[in-house]
């Protein structure tokens, strides 16, 4: 018995115990959304009440549209900073050419003043774009993807070029000898074996869309064009105690896709940030 | 075949940013924009010269990314430290030669005794705003031309129509002699004039003869030290950085907030990396029961996105109502979040839930990569848990997740979400001067002191990002020279 303890018992008690830490936040904004008086107060009391009464009330503030938004801004910047990366870091990988250490070195400098810091100076910019075009200026999501887009190449290509690298180069050049051009090796040959670490960009890309609060903050003002962050926010910092249960269900609702992304592909990422640190 | 088909994907695409391009080209000259005007005429030459030269091979494949990076990247880091040599903010927005029209505007008074006008303002086929004027005398004039009554054409401008273009009504303006016909209601009109006369480079009141001269501060200033708003933009040198440093009433409560910064930074890597660690090296035993399940579950706050763990966490912490007073300490009164000291302990308390479960799955990762052998050979040689925790696993560790470490350390520098989410940045530090909290990390009182209520001060906001910026790169530089990282990324 005290020899199981020691080898095993013990090591339950702290796994359980950081369980509990970890899971009680998310137990309590579960039982306060099924709350139907839906006040900071009333949810105090834990699965004192069960009803969808929150979900419903959902549909009377511009939800649906923050949750959409939300998913097309994130999936949109992911999509397309994987692509942007990715192809910088083939250009990194396999060519040779002037600049080349120089590119890198600048990257790695430029990637360290986060976006965020220059919020002043991207609110100024895309108000000023709107003055000449208002369909990619302050107020829109597309200028805000593009926004996003600036940081695509930054600390991500570091990640991508040392899976890149890893890659036989005489998989290209079999495939060249065959006929194949480079955008072809690129697209066919790359890309598709560099998938595992490319799921982790996009995820990590996604997560962090997800999550930015300043930037879509100071971009977007019109409620049906605001994210999840901005949305939510705004509903809890109006009213904390009143809207506590439609914000507790929203907030679960909105958990949803980057929790199931996340159960997908946690494998990758541990692989891929550990494996992107040791190499660079 | 293959590549007939990807010259045609390629001239497709090509030319649809040219497409995009030309358009952009022609809204940007319509409105004499051209700064943006050259941007995009030199970006559209980039793409064309790339994508159909020769010899541009690796460029084709970094150029997208590069353009992006230049323009929402690289220019506004840039614009940011040269705004914080400027005074760019509320009231100084506008270029010197804006506004001085709009101090001459707004210095506009009805002209005595001159005669009462009714109008009606007309919006015209295109949309734009005219004014029908009609004297005492039973003279009508449309923008100053004589004419019998409204054109047909014309539409005379309702109440609901003159609130929502208020500002366009305001601004109209019919030159006669002796000023100029303009209305505040769009029913009753008036002869005004500017009481300011500009003339060498400086304005002076006609009524008074109080004479305001341009300053360096961007205002037209008179002697005694009034100022004429709004300002202009104007290169003041390192002001900003002298005034968070000299500001009596501002350096103490600035000093707090650099020094909270570094704290909240280095306690919370060091927080989540040991409870990270701690259940790495406890659940990461072969044969133990469950294992999958604890890892599977306690990396859940790390999959929720922590915007809505900080907000759920400031509705638990809540002082009155909250979950954690009401529902775990039987009613207390504990002031969780305004407290000054134990908002800074629930902000790094929240921000322990949010980063462990990062580190746990960072240490197991780095613990599993330990090769056995290792492991073994210290055992042979008589080594004791403790001894192969301390000289074999933990160095071994923190190679892998050195560079992790300080890359934590450089987001929690800036982690704006927790702060603002959970607290606010309160409670309130009352005797600054700006709006400071004392949980306030710098990032966030830049943003504040950017968008934050009540007077913006862009510029002084762009300086603090500058300093910011100087520190996590000064930071970053050290540790990346010392692990190595520029080698095996150039090899």
């Amino acid at each position: 018995m005290t020899r199981w303890f020691r080898d095993f018992g013990w090591r339950h008690v702290v796994g359980f115990a950081a369980l509990v830490f970890a899971l009680f936040p998310l137990v309590f904004v579960i039982s306060a959304s099924l709350n139907p008086r839906g006040t900071l107060t009333a949810s105090v009391r834990l699965f004192a009440d069960a009803s969808l009464d929150n979900y419903r009330a959902l549909g009377d503030i511009p939800y649906t549209f923050w949750f959409v938004n939300t998913l097309w801004i994130a999936g949109a910047t992911a999509v397309a900073t994987v692509l942007l990366a990715a192809s910088g870091a083939y250009a990194f990988s396999r060519f040779r050419f002037r600049g080349r250490r120089l590119g890198m070195l600048g990257l790695l400098l430029v990637q360290m003043f986060p976006q965020i810091l220059a919020a002043v100076a991207i609110f100024l910019l895309m108000a000023q774009i709107k003055g000449a075009l208002p369909g990619i200026g302050l107020g829109t999501q597309w200028g805000l993807v593009m926004v996003y887009l600036g940081g695509a190449m930054g600390v991500n290509i570091f990640l991508i070029k040392g899976f890149f690298d890893s890659i036989p180069r005489e998989l290209d050049d079999a495939a060249k000898v065959d006929g194949a051009s480079h955008a072809r090796v690129f697209f066919t040959i790359i890309l598709r074996l560099g998938a595992p670490v490319l799921a982790v960009i996009a995820l990590l890309s996604f997560i962090a869309t997800v999550n930015e609060f300043m930037i879509a903050s100071i971009m977007l003002q019109d409620p049906e064009r605001k994210t999840l962050a901005v949305g939510l926010y705004g509903l809890v910092s109006e009213q904390l105690s009143a809207n506590w249960g439609a914000f507790s269900a929203g907030a679960l609702l909105g958990a949803l896709p980057s929790v199931l992304l996340f159960r997908f592909l946690q494998r990758y990422i541990v692989s891929g940030l550990l494996r992107g640190s040791v190499k660079g | 075949m293959n590549d007939l088909r990807s010259l045609g994907a390629k001239l497709l695409l090509v030319g649809v940013v040219n497409a995009l391009a030309v358009y952009g080209l022609v809204a940007t000259y319509a409105v004499r924009d051209w700064g943006i005007f050259v941007v995009l005429l030199v970006a559209t030459a980039a793409v064309d010269y790339v994508y159909f030269g020769r010899r541009t091979l690796a460029t084709r494949y970094l150029l997208p990314g590069m353009l992006f990076l230049v323009v929402f990247q690289i220019y506004v880091v840039v614009y940011t430290a040269y705004a914080g040599f400027t005074n760019v903010g509320d009231g100084h927005n506008l270029t010197r030669e804006q506004a001085l029209s709009h101090i001459l505007a707004v210095s506009e008074k009805r002209v005595p005794g001159s005669p009462p006008y009714r109008v009606q303002v007309l919006a015209g086929p295109d949309g734009r705003l005219h004014l029908l004027a009609t004297d005492p005398r039973g003279t009508t004039t449309l923008d100053g031309e004589p004419v019998a009554g409204a054109p047909a054409d014309h539409r005379v401008l309702q109440l609901r129509d003159l609130v929502s273009r208020q500002q366009e009504v305001l601004a109209l303006r019919v030159p006669v002699e002796g000023g100029s016909i303009r209305t505040e209601d769009g029913s009753t009109g008036y002869i005004a004039r500017p009481t300011l006369r500009y003339a060498g480079g400086q304005l002076t009141d006609a009524t008074t003869g109080t004479v305001y001269r341009a300053t360096e501060r961007g205002f037209f200033e008179s002697d005694d030290g009034r100022a004429l708003t709004p300002g202009w933009r104007e290169f003041v040198g390192f002001d900003n950085y002298v005034r968070a440093f000299s500001d009596e009433r501002l350096r103490a409560p600035l000093l707090s907030v650099f020094a909270w910064t570094f704290a909240f930074a280095l306690l919370s890597v060091l927080t989540t990396f040991l409870l990270g660690l701690v259940l790495a090296l406890a659940l990461n035993k072969e044969g133990l029961r469950g294992r999958g399940v604890y890892r599977s579950l306690l990396v859940l706050p790390y999959a929720v996105p922590s915007f809505l763990s900080a907000l759920v966490w400031t509705g638990m912490l809540n002082q009155s109502f909250g979950f954690i007073n009401q529902g775990l300490l039987g009613g207390a009164d504990v002031p969780w979040l305004n407290d000054p000291t134990l908002a800074k302990v629930s902000v790094l308390l929240v921000n322990l839930w949010l980063g462990f479960p990062y580190m746990f799955l960072i240490c197991t990762g780095a613990l599993q990569a330990i090769p056995g052998e290792v492991v073994e050979a210290a055992r042979i040689d008589g080594a004791g848990a403790w001894q192969l925790f301390r000289r074999v696993t933990l160095p071994l560790l923190l190679v892998s997740t050195g560079p992790l470490l300080v890359a934590s350390f450089a987001f929690n520098f800036n982690n704006f979400t927790v702060i603002y989410f959970v607290t606010g940045g309160g409670p309130n530090v009352p005797e600054a001067p700006i709006t400071l909290g004392s949980t306030d990390l710098l990032i966030s009182m830049v943003y504040k002191v950017a968008f934050g209520g009540a007077g913006r001060e862009w510029g002084f906001a762009c300086a603090m990002s500058t300093i910011i910026f100087l520190i996590v790169a000064a930071i970053s530089a050290a540790s990346f020279r010392r692990t190595r990282a520029l080698e095996e990324t150039y090899a």
